[in-house]
């Protein structure tokens, strides 16, 4: 556990298995088991350090045995960034048809976001054991905080604390894909536009798409309106799942809320600027830029029962009827475990 | 008795390929190629005819030879040979297309049907899913140039499919065609020394090859084989997806981002000083780029291509030669300066732990093939 704690700013959890093996193997530094364990980690799929002879034995210094771990994962972390460079700068790497980029997410994105999951927002994640290990899925959470960072965030708690080592496939609203740099690196991290087409297209692939269907009503609310669940859309959601029978997994985020109390909304400023909404936060905008850090506070991500949805007919996906009442329930479940979390909450910052 | 196969637009590059591929099919009787200039390469046994397809004149040549079957090729984006203006192209291939559509449906003898067109009939908008099917209903119409011209063809396509339903009438929606001797648009693009760039857009694209164009093409204007139906509208393009920043980064060119306002006057420069078709359907195509589901190619057409999309773009970029950064260039620096590190690393280790150096220190040259050998 203290392990794991040292080395928080490690790339992905293969290649903290992979410095791992270097910490534990002893005999890295004279058979260059150091790089092999860097190859381990850039590649994945070697295993790490097969040959488990030591001919130093460990008696001597157990304290001058760790900085030379220290630079055998330093060695082979060089040697990983230099060939992960060589086919960043050659090009030689694969996107998927939605233009995910696998390598890049885990290596520079994912590290990019885990200082705010990891230090800033302390985030909690429970129940993860309820997020299929294969297969399709859909999880749908709340969303709140002005700015949709609660989205990268469960994207890193899925990324990060899932034991398969799962991605998750967000459905993000169009502006995302109309501005430039952030459509760019959307669809790099895996986010793709929230249609019916490429919401199911992702489910029969197999993958994990995560969808916060409140959309702008959630995420631009009034901060005296905090955890109210606003109406879930039209319920398409439901309906995408069901025709690709795949369950549905009701997530709560707890934190997100606060994280940019919106105290007032610019109409005028959002029409202007062609916005859904423009905030206005005891700090923005009167601080400037200052004003776009937000407060940290402590986040719990929770995700709840699955709900499995191919159990009904193939007509089911029409009926109204049943779409309402699957959506109400979804919500409701949602809805309930966020005020259970908040009850449980000590303080909104720790 | 074999088949006659009329083959329009045949002065270009492609259509001249398709018509020396198609004689040698043991089916073809015949083949005619038709174009409003005489082409510069040989169209082997084939029969030539100088006639514009803007003209009625083309009824005759149906009727002369007792044509079947129709290859109709002329819908390009750029005049043929720089001559010419934009008008040109429009009339050629929308009055074109009609007045061969008006030949066909007069002519008892014709059969089959196969046009070209292409995938930028979706349009680009960042509004639209990522993947399109044909069935997909773009978001917003192109609004002028090749696409544009392109969707009013197949709007004429399927009128003439429903006043002559005993014709096979094959659609194909043609992803950006790139090869070693492609000149489109988007070669003449990849060609420019530096590539200009929209700021903040990586756009996915989408190729095929030349090759598998011919081929799907042969499977259009032939008889359908035994489980799959040659008649309807169908994307080609090849496997898998590139990004601009990728495809640049494999040529070895520079990207040159611009502002978008900005990249419109970069466009219209380099229309005017001529060194590449910069339209404004290409900006789009630059910006938010397009990517088309095959999987009706594969299961109704039964065509499997033989090149992914990163395979013909390997081709096209082989023919072009290197450019300004040469990915192996680049690629050897990265290896010298891993040789580099590791050297000093050696180095390092060795000063700092003297008294275990009892294993021999592995050598700069094996940490060097070791990178190379994880890439």
């Amino acid at each position: 556990m203290a392990d794991a704690k040292v080395i928080p700013f490690g790339d992905d959890p293969r290649s903290r298995r992979g410095t791992g093996a270097a910490r534990s193997g002893p005999a890295k530094r004279g058979s260059g088991g150091g790089r092999k364990g860097g190859a381990a980690a850039s590649g994945g799929t070697l295993a790490p350090v097969p040959e488990q002879h030591d001919p130093l034995p460990r008696t001597p210094l157990d304290a001058s045995e760790e900085p030379g771990a220290e630079r055998g994962g330093w060695d082979s972390r060089i040697a990983g960034g230099l060939s992960f460079l060589r086919r960043r700068i050659t090009g030689d790497y694969e996107v998927d048809e939605f233009g995910y980029d696998k390598e890049l997410t885990d290596q520079v994105l994912m590290s990019m976001v885990r200082p705010f999951y990891e230090k800033y927002f302390r985030v909690e994640v429970k129940g993860i054991e309820n997020v299929p290990t294969e297969g399709g899925a859909l999880i749908v959470a709340n969303h709140s905080g002005t700015l949709p960072l609660d989205g990268l965030m469960l994207q890193a708690a899925v990324h990060d604390e899932h034991p398969a080592g799962r991605h998750l496939r967000l459905l993000a609203a169009d502006l995302v894909f109309v501005l430039p740099v952030v459509n760019e690196l959307a669809r790099k991290a895996g986010h793709t536009l929230a249609c019916a087409e490429d919401a199911r297209a992702l489910l029969e692939r197999g993958e994990l798409v995560g969808v916060m269907p409140e959309g702008f009503k959630g995420i631009g609310k009034p901060f005296g309106e905090r955890y109210k669940l606003q109406r879930f859309g039209r319920g398409g959601f439901v309906s995408t799942a069901m025709r690709a029978g795949a369950p549905i997994v009701p997530c709560s985020i707890v934190g997100a809320e606060e994280i940019y109390p919106m105290v007032g909304n610019s109409r005028t400023l959002a029409r202007v600027l062609g916005l859904p909404y423009f905030p206005i936060t005891p700090t923005f905008p009167w601080l400037g830029p200052l004003g776009l850090v937000p407060l940290p506070t402590k986040w719990t991500i929770q995700f709840g029962e699955p709900i499995p949805t191919d159990g009904y007919t193939e007509e089911a996906a029409e009926d109204p009827m049943l779409m309402f009442n699957l959506t109400d329930q979804v919500r409701e479940q949602i809805q309930h475990t966020l005020y259970k979390l908040l009850v449980q909450r000590r303080s909104v910052f720790f | 008795m074999g088949k006659v196969v009329l083959v329009t637009g045949v002065a270009r590059q492609l259509g001249g390929r398709f018509v020396r591929r198609v004689q040698r099919d043991p089916e073809v009787d015949r083949v005619i190629g038709v174009d409003a200039v005489p082409p510069e390469h040989p169209l082997g046994s084939a029969d030539f005819v100088q006639v514009d397809i803007r003209q009625p004149a083309i009824a005759r040549v149906l009727a002369e030879y007792g044509v079947d079957t129709v290859v109709h090729l002329d819908v390009t984006g750029t005049p043929l040979g720089g001559g010419g203006g934009r008008t040109g192209v429009k009339e050629t291939n929308v009055i074109g297309t009609m007045q061969l559509l008006g030949a066909c449906q007069k002519s008892p003898t014709v059969q089959r049907l196969a046009v070209k067109s292409t995938t930028s009939v979706y349009g680009s908008a960042p509004r639209d899913p990522a993947v399109f099917t044909e069935a997909t209903p773009p978001k917003s119409l192109p609004s002028g140039g090749f696409a544009k011209d392109a969707v009013e063809v197949e709007g004429y396509v399927r009128g003439f499919a429903r006043r002559r339903p005993d014709v096979a009438v094959c659609v194909l929606r043609f992803a950006n065609i790139l090869g070693p001797c492609a000149d489109t648009p988007l070669a003449d693009y990849f060609s420019l020394p530096a590539l200009p760039t929209v700021f903040g857009y990586d756009p996915r694209l989408q190729f095929v090859h030349e090759d598998d164009v011919l081929e799907v093409l042969r499977i259009a204007a032939h008889e359908p084989r035994r489980g799959t139906l040659n008649s309807g509208t169908f994307n080609i393009a090849g496997d898998g997806v590139l990004l601009l920043s990728q495809c640049a980064r494999r040529l070895g060119r520079p990207t040159v981002p611009f502002l978008l306002p900005a990249v419109r006057w970069v466009g219209s420069a380099l229309r005017t000083v001529g060194m590449s078709d910069f339209s404004p359907e290409q900006i789009r195509l630059l910006t938010h780029g397009r990517v088309v589901r095959t999987t009706q190619m594969r299961e109704t057409l039964g065509f499997e291509p033989k090149h992914t999309t990163a395979e013909a773009f390997a081709d096209f970029a082989h023919s072009r030669g290197a450019g300004l950064l040469p990915p192996e260039a680049l690629a050897s620096a990265v290896d010298r300066a891993a040789g580099h590190i590791g050297r000093l690393a050696e180095f390092v280790r060795t000063e700092a732990s003297e008294d275990q150096s009892s294993a021999p220190p592995a050598s700069p040259a094996q940490s060097s093939t070791a990178s190379k050998e994880r890439i």
